[in-house]
């Protein structure tokens, strides 16, 4: 791995730092995603903090305790939290409760359809509910680890241990057992709908390909991959977790197979969350001392955001028309740019 | 550890077999007026009779990790739950783990010892497994899992000690020295033991590591004059100590001492070490040791669960103190002649 460090007034790297309009949002934030043209901060715990062109920030209260996971369409955020309950909030600040575990057990993951259909799970039993329909489960045979929709018709992959279901919830006995023996969280589909990628608890990520459900190891992180997005186009999936950015490559028939990945941006420092750009081969992504950078694709040229010296970047987001970057750090120090 | 250890949320893991009063502790540790308010992961949700938002209710998810190391387990619905209460740090200041009665400690441990994320944000305090006066003899012949918590324990609640009369509170006292002489003991009843005996004991903290014999603190306040040759079952050896305590000498799990006034090579002992809890990790549930290397003014200190080493320079041996290595090891089957040699094999000449 090449040294490189970005001296604080380096001629070598742009730097666009102020042009970020710095928000202090003062509470610990876990993702960031846009509803309208509002960036919304989404807390470790109880709320929201929707954040305006002008920086102003008001703050939205959602769950009674810790919110554990989310997912945004750009229209809503779909929550689910400590509390037992699944919420959503929309881009006006409207909360709306959408389910209540009986037994009030946490609500380990949440996914959301293009279509409005939304998922949640609590435990072993994965539920989504579709429009109008009631609500169908599927328990597996572990604990859930993450939940993602697949982009083309109503089917859920759920990750779990030893492996990942995938489930068409209006099809009675539907349920596909793709096996691979280790603890599977977080779980994407590719924007093409031909692979599955699971982060797992030890660093490393892995894939199926599921016309054929041929496997896919994605190993060589030093640390637990957390943080995934598809760049434009879904030619790559971009991962934190090591001192570059991963990004594997997805364009062709047999995905990552025997191929090496893309690694950009190396610091001396951990990458914690990364977001490709909703239209163009850039990505901005955020690192454990604080840093956060936007990466060309193409030839790995940077631009920096913002200096390190604070701690990890935990949440980064483009909105839809990739316009506008928020980002914040653990504690809550963020920032908005236009571009 | 490092210096961050103290802004670590400690973890203690509370286990002891079906019946022996974990709960009992549990309500009481909640219950007590401390100040001090611990978040809870219980397997059995509803047993606790205490309104607190922090209880979360866990299934005991042990996978193996994929590492090629068979005894390399860890808990992963701990890891998800750590996950989801470091949301809400600032909002409790400990973290107590119950297992189910019939629950293995290691995988427990070793998950504070694995997961990088578990690691950054918590310690593990120390193993307290509750035991059962009346039955835990019995239990000890017919069930692996209550000797493996006792074997495994940092501090030992012998509970329901009421139940028993002097000499079977002796020989269930003699059958945990069997197996574990280092835990600290605490005879109670209906669990009354002081919550600064369980709680935030530091069994994992390196620092802390300083009084590796064993725990005999207790044998004089109860001093037994008893000389009669006691009957018992099985196959285990027993002697009778001239002071009156009962000797056991458990045939499955034992512990092993070793210790040498003569320095240590480093550049031998690490790799003798090493290939130890490789090759017999399996069988080593808690290994300890402070270590005088040839050459070296830091005391080393180092502990392990199965495979798992940790290990680090800890400080500059004192003036006067004696120069000596002290070595612990806790298991199943230990193979004490091969281990005894390879000791040995490390003490420079």
């Amino acid at each position: 791995m090449k040294e490189f460090t970005p001296a604080p007034d380096s001629a070598s790297i742009v730097s666009v730092t102020d042009r970020v309009k710095p928000v202090a949002l003062g509470m610990p934030v876990t993702s960031v995603h846009f509803l309208g043209p509002r960036a919304a901060f989404v807390g470790g715990e109880e709320n929201v903090a929707f954040v305006d062109a002008k920086g102003e920030i008001t703050t939205v209260a959602v769950h009674g305790g810790g919110i554990l996971s989310t997912a945004s369409d750009g229209k809503r955020i779909v929550m689910g939290g400590d509390d037992g309950k699944v919420v959503s909030l929309d881009a006006k600040g409207e909360v709306t409760l959408l389910a209540t575990d009986p037994k009030r057990r946490w609500i380990d993951a949440v996914a959301l359809h293009a279509d409005g259909a939304f998922a949640w799970s609590a435990g072993k039993v994965a539920t989504v509910k579709s429009g109008k329909n009631e609500e169908k489960s599927l328990e597996v045979p572990s604990t859930v680890g993450g939940l993602a929709f697949a982009p083309k018709g109503l089917r859920l992959a759920i990750a779990h241990y030893n492996g990942a279901t995938l489930w068409f919830p209006n099809m009675e006995g539907s349920a596909e057992f793709l096996p691979w023996a280790g603890s599977h969280h977080a779980v994407t589909f590719s924007p093409d709908n031909k692979f599955l990628v699971t982060a797992m608890h030890e660093p490393a990520l892995h894939g199926w390909r599921l016309a054929d459900n041929r496997h896919m190891r994605m190993t060589g992180y030093p640390g637990r991959v957390r943080s995934m997005s598809w760049s434009a186009g879904g030619k790559g999936l971009a991962t934190s977790g090591a001192d570059t950015v991963i990004i594997w490559p997805f364009a062709s028939k047999d995905g990552p197979m025997g191929k090496e990945p893309a690694m950009l941006a190396p610091l001396q420092a951990r990458v914690s969350v990364v977001a490709c750009h909703p239209k163009n081969d850039i990505l901005a992504c955020g690192y454990s001392d604080g840093t956060v950078l936007m990466v060309r694709l193409e030839d790995g040229a940077e631009i920096l955001v913002r200096r390190n010296g604070t701690p990890p970047v935990a949440a980064i987001g483009w909105n839809a028309k990739g316009t506008l970057l928020a980002f914040a750090d653990e504690n809550g120090d963020g920032g908005l740019l236009e571009l | 550890m490092s210096e961050a250890t103290s802004q670590k949320i400690p973890v203690t893991v509370l286990t002891g077999y079906l019946g022996a009063g974990k709960t009992t502790l549990l309500n009481r540790i909640l219950s007590e007026n401390h100040g001090k308010k611990y978040a809870v992961i219980v397997n059995e949700f509803g047993e606790i009779g205490i309104d607190n938002d922090l209880i979360i209710g866990a299934d005991e998810e042990v996978f193996e990790m994929n590492n090629g190391c068979i005894c390399c387990t860890v808990r992963g619905d701990l890891v998800r739950i750590m996950d989801g209460l470091m949301k809400r740090k600032g909002k409790f200041d400990a973290i107590i783990v119950e297992t189910t009665g019939l629950a293995d400690p290691a995988p427990v441990a070793q998950t504070f010892f694995v997961d990088e994320d578990v690691q950054k944000n918590a310690r593990l305090d120390a193993v307290v497994t509750v035991a059962d006066a009346k039955w835990l003899s019995d239990r000890l012949k017919d069930a692996p899992e209550a000797k493996n918590q006792i074997a495994f324990a940092d501090v030992i609640v012998l509970n329901k000690t009421d139940l028993v009369n002097k000499g079977e509170l002796a020989e269930v006292e003699a059958r945990i020295r069997g197996i574990n002489p280092y835990a600290k003991l605490h005879r109670t009843e209906r669990c009354s033991v002081a919550l600064a005996d369980v709680l935030d004991r530091g069994a994992f903290d390196l620092d802390r590591i300083l009084d590796i014999e064993p725990d005999f603190l207790e044998a004089g306040d109860d001093h037994d004059h008893d000389h009669d040759h006691h009957h018992h079952h099985g196959h285990d050896h027993h002697h009778d100590h001239g002071h009156g305590l009962k000797h056991y000498h458990d045939e499955d799990m034992q512990s092993l001492s070793l210790k040498t006034d003569k320095p240590l090579d480093p550049n031998v002992f690490m790799p003798w070490l090493q290939n130890l809890v490789q090759v017999e990790g399996g069988k080593i549930l808690r290994s300890k040791g402070i270590l005088a290397f040839h050459d070296d003014d830091d005391r080393y200190v180092f502990q392990g669960v199965h495979m798992m080493l940790e290990g680090n320079h800890q400080r500059k041996w004192k003036e006067g103190e004696p120069r000596e290595s002290r070595l612990v090891f806790i298991g199943r089957e230990l193979p004490e002649k091969a281990i005894r040699e390879g000791f040995e094999s490390c003490i420079v000449s």
